[in-house]
């Protein structure tokens, strides 16, 4: 091992591995990035056993990229262990950073949860009603897994965290603007999320109204988006202005609205209110007959307006079902 | 003192015309429920949904969001703003497990003092039957510091 290099550490926790993949689509640059540094750990693409983590000494490893919520035991573990031996802990992606899609779990909890997946899906089948149990004896010994928990927590949830890298996954470009900082030593103050600190609508190359107005919500499947104009204006979902940018607007780029992966803007009071007072506001309907009847068409609004960001917002959860 | 569950009903108005009409039910003395909690703001428009969040997540029972009528706003739309965000607000909340009742958008002018009334104490009353939502305590997050971790091989 070149003692100068840096030592990097790359842990997945609940994420769906688009952030490890995202990690390779830097392409040929990832070159640069093994020339820089030693990747130390990697469960995706390397075999590491956890105990080797354990036997690194405190604050070995100069950054980890967690990626991923934390909501099982393993997971409490690693995150906590890994910020002992690093010395920069670095959230990545939109599931470390807020907790993610798998932060939509907060609407329901372990139980509910099981019931669900063990229970009653289309695809389950399990006569037997068995659940995952953290402990099982067999006649070699006992067999643990880890605890299930009822919340979905964000990486800052868990542990202090250094610097946020959003995205679902972070683009290339926000990845090799964070590993470069890192490797030249130039990163912002901690506490930094390493992106725009404008909304999505700045980057975006759409033709946009001064007053913007909606006069029908749409679904993406529901109507052939105009490739010019703000998708907002035609009525679609685009988080964008809600949204920090940074990503380089790919999503509207390619007729997609914005879902709001890179997160709340700064200052943000609570993500899924910002863009529900975003797209709603700007209706073209000032009687409350036609506004109910529009706004119906917007089927999920939380799950739509906090795709990304329920752990992190203000109500954060649903209450328990106990 | 009586057992009676007492809400706690935050009402997020506009400066010019339902905080004057809650002035004019105060001067003119008449009686009205004191469990709701007057917070002014300069237009109903001005009333972030994330205000509404915050007044459920702090302890409020009830949340009514009261301005001027539409075409009365002293900022011209604020309040047409307000009537758009109202209903999504609303389902957003029944998702999270927030019964609809405990929201209300009202428009009550400078001079409805008595409809203030009416609505404050029709407003106490909704959300006196549905009971405390209590959103600290059945909305609590497991602390982490209580969490058991699981050491894998
Ligand atoms: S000033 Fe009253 S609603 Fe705008």
């Amino acid at each position: 091992m070149a003692d100068k290099k840096l030592q990097f550490a790359i842990y997945w926790a609940a994420s769906c591995g688009g952030c490890d993949v995202a990690i390779l689509d830097v392409n040929e640059k990832i070159l640069d990035i093994a020339a820089a540094a030693d990747i130390r750990l990697w469960p995706v693409a390397m075999d590491f056993k956890y105990k080797d983590v354990e036997g690194w000494a405190d604050g070995e490893i100069d950054v980890c990229l967690f990626n991923g919520a934390v909501r099982n035991s393993e997971q409490l573990h690693l995150a906590r262990l890994l910020r002992r031996k690093c010395k920069v802990m670095v959230a990545f992606g939109a599931c470390a950073c807020f907790g993610g899609i798998p932060g939509l779990a907060n609407l329901h909890d372990r139980k509910s949860i099981f019931e669900a997946v063990y229970g009653y899906t289309a695809s389950t089948v399990n006569p037997e009603g068995t659940t995952p149990q953290p402990h099982l004896k067999v006649p070699e010994g006992e067999l643990t897994l880890p605890v299930f928990f009822d919340d979905v927590y964000s990486l800052s949830q868990v542990i202090p965290v250094e610097y946020y890298v959003p995205g679902c996954p972070p683009t290339p470009d926000t990845i090799m603007t964070a590993v470069t900082a890192i490797v030249t030593g130039s990163l912002p103050p901690p506490g930094a999320t390493v992106a725009s600190d404008k909304s999505v609508c700045h980057d975006c190359k759409r033709k946009k109204s001064d007053k913007p107005t909606i006069k029908r919500f749409h679904r993406p499947f529901e109507i052939v988006p105009d490739p010019e104009q703000c998708l907002l204006e035609q009525g679609f979902t685009c988080m964008g202005s809600a949204s920090r940018g940074g990503c380089g607007a790919l999503c509207p780029a390619v007729n997609m609205p914005c879902r709001g992966c890179y997160g709340p803007m700064p200052g943000s009071l609570d993500p899924g209110a910002d863009a529900l007072a975003a797209m709603t506001s700007i209706l073209a309907a000032s009687d409350d007959a036609t506004v109910a009847a529009e706004t119906a068409r917007l089927l999920d609004p939380l799950g739509t307006f906090y795709r990304f960001t329920l752990p992190v917002s203000v109500l954060g959860r649903a209450p328990k079902a106990s | 003192m009586s057992d009676r569950f007492e809400p706690v009903i935050a009402v997020l108005c506009c400066n010019w015309c339902t905080y004057a009409g809650a002035d004019l039910a105060g001067t003119a003395r008449m009686k009205y429920a004191p469990n709701v909690r007057l917070l002014r703001v300069m237009c109903s428009g001005r009333i972030d949904p994330a205000f509404v969040l915050r007044a459920f997540a702090e302890g409020a029972d009830g949340v009514l969001i009261a301005g001027c009528h539409p075409g009365d706003c002293h900022y011209i739309n604020g309040n047409l703003k307000t009537m758009r965000r109202f209903p999504q607000l609303k389902t957003m909340l029944a998702q999270f497990g927030i019964e609809p009742a405990r929201v209300r958008l009202e428009w009550i002018s400078a001079s409805e003092g008595d409809v203030f009334v009416k609505v404050a104490n029709e407003m106490t009353g909704q959300v006196r039957a549905l009971g405390p939502l209590n959103w600290k305590v059945r909305a609590a997050v497991e602390p982490v510091s209580g969490l058991a971790e699981h050491h894998a091989g």
